[in-house]
């Protein structure tokens, strides 16, 4: 068993950028994710919202963190090339909505964001497509968008690069500490470490359980999401929220930072895991939608998702445990979540700096941007087709993708193996026709690139295979 | 690079385009996105394509390798491989492949004939999981017909359009058990001969006017509840009901593919999602033309054939100058019970010209009226038609005196 | 001896619907508007026949289509898969090639629709 100085439990955003923020350290670091691949929680199902921090309670974590993060995250999608914007955002109201807004406005400016209460004359330039009913809105310029499993993607990425290991398929089974060490059991593997970082997502209270750590009661909100074809993406420019209400912050309608509009969050009670859409979900998108938002486009839904939201408390937990040591205990990272993560995991490095002797390795490796086919110039891909002729060749037509493009998701630091790991990388199976065309070219170009048979290529988690058997050959099931 | 005729696709539509235009003396070449000719024809191994354009039955690839033999013998340029990036208003097509590159070609004229796509279990917001088993028909028919795999061994259809229909066979006959084959509307949008071949022949249940409500199961599809609809098309959820399967073909709709348009100043149906087109079929941008299903979605495709024969042959003509576009130009509406008409513009003079439509429901005993103005320029019965069958008749262009409008009798 | 059979005339996109009874060893037909449902409608009802069209397994590992080069009785559909269940075509088929000659003793053969992928 190799020597570790951390182990990080969960391969969400928050654990990729630990990850990143370690693997810049003279620590060194494991990162455990259950599934085939990180960002298979929250962090590939969320609104992808850089929150401005306005509307969180002062004084909490979650104000604080969320500031701090979308402070970070600019700077951060930049190093690591991930898609985002800051495109701010509005809170809408009707007449009688004033009060609220005001209210927000109020702790925006105790938690030190900038926010600036609008009239509908004032709104409409910012986007002229709000609801007839709309009256105020307070305008937050600093929020914005980002692709949340690319940013996932891309820290596991440079944390590789920079010395972390990361392994999948590893459900952890077992937490024990012994000698000043924790050893971490798992379905892939045993890993033995000083620290343990427990950033498990919607499994993190059974982590802390498992490890004797303090107990928190979970709850799980279901939110459900209609996601609009690109050729609706100019019709929105900016995040419009309705005014917050206890459950949550409400249906809204963005852009996303890949050039599509979503609708939703619902806030629905729910369990772990149940990531299924229902058809009254979809019925209180299209009501609350229309309160906000004066042209919905449904025609133009190209896709429908829904992730899950884990809660605990009121607050973001980030700390070490009181009852077991060398155990950093993350748990309850719901909204504002992705837009704290950069903030979270500098914290986290923080902690571990109080002791340990951290230090910041010199000669970090940057992230290679890669070379995508609607950025180059004719002159620069002429010169790549001649080099290598899958340049030229068009996997993904909706997003015009090229089996190169695919050929280096499969080959990125952690590597894409499933056709949801290819489409979260590369957009290839994102578009109008969600994969009819391409879904079965990726899948060859898996097969192909990791020597594998077709039937063993894997849509996504689990035992989800595409192609089950070969014709004429019953018996010969995979 | 320089050509007279561009052909955007090199199915049963690029491929007919293609060869009426060369008989007319221009020098053509098909932009094939596949690694061969024939389109979505090569993996459609069901027989029942040419009665009407060979007077024999033939299979997809059967159909696709008359027109790919011809083309073959004749000095139209073919690319493989080769997807169109982007077509400008002033015709120059930029295309991508492996072989070539980025190539910006000149056309004189473009025809479209890209074909469409399937709808999705996104564009239908199907409630419930997304696991690994729920596949397009088109889709479910690549892998097994073209790859050599089966997708699941029991199986569901939604939707009752052609391939769904044929899937339901072709599945059948690999050995898996398809439970039943769901319909939303209380007709078929598939044609008849493929309900009772596909289907009754092998005891498969269709249940019409009747949608999925939930899939279950991740990460495989393990089950659906289903449910028949209300006259709003809406479930009722009391009535609902649980069939056990591992995967679920969607026979939903298909869309023309007209991405390369966006943007472009060309004016667009929104009944077809195709562009508006005369009788040459040219689009509102000279020289644009559009054919086959990117136009509007066929059931046949000895139509898609005649159609682009039409398009590939004014294209030329176009191309050359010879083209006759000058007359007096009247719309082709379609009211009352007819969903649409095509072409939206004919032209004045001599001869015939033949107007495909289509119905917005199942009708019995009707009656279409095509007038201009208040006259009746043609009236014709019907025992019976389906928006799943397009129709056609024939015009006098000669009487054709001001805008034309197809309409059912009540 | 009496027998009915309704069925959808399949010989073009009107579908006729049609009704086959035998009352007293003749065939009468209705629902028809062509004589080709007619004597359809009658066939259905005698001796349905279907043109099967399937795959074969190429050695490759593609799949190959094939059809039987004329109709067979409808209830034999299933025995003609089982009979190409274990062929495995030569990745050097051309279309028209036959892959089983006079399959099962039926009177027809089996050939490839499309040269080998």
């Amino acid at each position: 068993m190799e020597k570790l100085d951390c182990i990080v439990i969960g391969g969400g955003v928050v654990g990729a950028l630990i990850l990143d923020e370690l693997s810049k350290t003279n620590l060194k670091a494991i990162l455990l994710e259950k599934e085939n691949d990180v960002a298979s929680g929250a962090s590939r199902a969320n609104s992808g919202i850089v929150h401005a921090g306005y509307d969180c309670t002062p004084g909490t974590n979650k104000a604080k963190f969320n500031v701090e993060g979308n402070a970070l995250m600019w700077d951060l999608v930049k190093e690591l090339h991930v898609p985002a914007k800051q495109c701010g955002s509005i809170v809408v109201a009707p007449k009688e909505g004033l009060k609220g807004i005001q209210e927000l406005y109020d702790k925006g400016i105790k938690n030190g964001v900038k926010v600036e209460i609008l009239n509908r004359e004032q709104t409409l330039k910012i986007e002229p497509n709000i609801s007839d009913e709309i009256e105020y809105s307070l305008y937050a310029p600093e929020a914005g968008i980002v692709s949340p499993y690319k940013l996932t993607i891309a820290a596991t990425d440079r944390a590789i690069l920079n010395g972390a290991r990361v392994v999948l398929e590893a459900e952890v089974k077992d937490l024990s500490y012994k000698d000043k060490e924790w050893t971490v059991a798992t379905s892939n593997g045993s890993y033995t470490a000083k620290y343990v970082i427990n950033c498990a997502g919607a499994g993190a209270a059974k982590i802390n359980d498992l490890a004797g750590a303090d107990h928190y009661e979970t709850e799980f909100r279901r939110g459900d999401y209609f996601v609009l074809d690109s050729t609706e993406g100019k019709a929105v420019s900016t995040v419009i929220f309705p005014l917050p209400t206890e459950k949550g912050k409400g249906i809204l309608v963005a852009p996303t930072a890949d050039g599509n509009v979503i609708y939703g969050p619902t806030s629905i009670p729910t369990n772990e895991g149940d990531t299924g859409t229902t058809l009254d979900a979809f019925a209180e998108i299209r009501k609350n939608v229309s309160l906000t938002y004066k042209c919905p486009n449904y025609r133009k839904v190209i896709r429908t998702y829904a992730g899950v939201r884990t809660i605990v408390g009121h607050d973001f937990i980030v700390e070490y445990s009181k009852k077991v040591p060398s155990f950093i205990q993350i748990l309850g990272i719901c909204s504002p979540g992705l837009s704290s993560a950069p903030a979270i995991a500098k914290y986290v490095i923080k902690l571990l700096a109080e002791k340990e002797d951290v230090k910041v390795k010199e000669n970090l490796v940057p992230l290679p941007k890669k070379k995508k086919l609607l950025e180059l110039t004719d002159d620069e891909l002429n010169a790549l087709i001649k080099e290598n002729e899958s340049w030229g060749r068009i996997v993904c037509r909706c997003e015009k993708v090229t089996e190169a493009e695919i050929i280096q998701a499969i080959h990125s630091p952690l590597p894409a193996t499933t056709v949801d790991a290819v489409k979260r990388r590369t957009r290839a199976g994102m578009g109008r026709c969600q994969g009819g065309f391409c879904g079965t070219r990726v899948i060859e170009i898996l097969a192909r690139e990791t020597g594998k048979t077709i039937p063993e290529i894997k849509k996504d988690m689990g035992e989800s295979q595409i192609a089950i058997s070969r014709i004429k050959e019953d018996s010969h099931e995979v | 690079m320089k050509y007279d005729v561009v052909v955007i696709g090199g199915g049963p539509a690029g491929m007919a385009a293609a060869l009426k235009a060369k008989e007319q003396g221009a020098s053509v070449v098909i932009l094939e996105r596949d690694v061969r000719l024939g389109g979505i024809l090569n993996q459609c191994i069901h027989n029942g394509f040419g009665l009407h354009y060979f007077g024999e039955e033939l299979t997809g690839p059967e159909y696709a390798n008359r027109f790919k033999t011809k083309v073959e013998q004749t000095d139209i340029k073919v690319m493989l491989e080769s997807m169109v990036l982007g077509i400008s208003e002033d015709k120059v097509v930029t295309v991508l492949s492996p072989k070539e590159g980025l190539v910006h070609i000149e056309a004189k004229a473009i025809v479209l004939a890209m074909g469409c796509r399937e709808r999705t279990a996104g564009a239908i917001a199907l409630p419930g999981t997304r696991p690994a088993g729920i596949y397009t028909a088109g889709a479910a028919q690549k892998i097994s017909n073209m790859d050599g795999y089966l997708v699941g061994k029991k199986v569901v259809i939604l939707g009752s359009g052609d391939i769904g229909l044929i899937m339901a066979r072709r599945m059948t006959l690999e050995g898996a058990e398809v439970k039943l084959v769901l319909e939303l509307q209380p007709y078929s949008s598939g044609l008849k001969r493929n309900i009772v071949q596909c289907l009754n022949d092998f005891n498969i249940p269709l249940y019409f006017s009747h949608t999925i409500t939930k899939v279950e199961g991740m990460p495989r599809l393990t089950g659906l509840y289903y449910a028949p609809v209300d006259e709003k098309m809406q479930p009722i959820l009391s009535e609902e009901k649980y069939v056990e399967c591992d995967a679920l073909l969607l026979s939903v709709g298909l869309i023309p593919e007209n991405d390369l348009l966006n943007g472009m100043n060309v004016q667009m149906s929104n009944i077809t999602s195709g562009a508006v087109v005369d009788e040459y079929r040219m689009t509102s941008l000279e020289g644009l033309f559009s054919c086959g299903n990117v136009l509007h979605v066929h059931d046949l495709v000895d139509n898609v054939s005649e159609e682009a024969e039409i398009a590939g042959e004014c294209a030329a003509k176009y191309a050359l100058g010879k083209l006759d576009n000058k007359g007096t130009k009247y719309n082709v509406k379609a009211i009352n019970g007819v969903r649409y008409a095509l072409p939206q513009v004919v032209y004045g003079g001599d001869g015939k010209v033949r107007v495909f439509f289509r119905v917005g429901a199942e009708y019995r005993n009707t009656r279409l009226n095509v007038k201009c103005g208040d006259e009746v320029l043609l009236t014709k019965k019907y025992q019976i038609v389906a928006p799943g069958e397009m129709q056609h008749i024939d015009l006098d262009k000669s009487k054709i005196t001001g805008d034309i409008t197809l309409e059912l009798e009540a | 001896m009496k027998g009915r059979l309704e069925t959808i005339c399949i010989n073009c996109p009107m579908g006729c619907p049609l009704v086959v009874e035998e009352i007293d060893g003749e065939i009468k037909v209705t629902g028809y508007t062509c004589l080709r449902g007619k004597k359809y409608g009658e066939q259905e009802y005698v001796n349905p026949m279907r043109v099967v069209t399937t795959l074969v397994l190429c050695e490759d590992g593609t799949a190959q289509p094939v059809k039987t080069s004329g109709p067979i009785p409808k209830d034999k559909i299933f025995a003609v898969t089982e009979a190409v269940k274990d062929i495995r075509s030569s990745k050097n088929t051309k279309i028209g090639d036959v892959i089983i000659k006079n399959v099962l003793g039926l009177g027809v053969d089996i050939i490839a629709t499309r040269d080998a992928i």
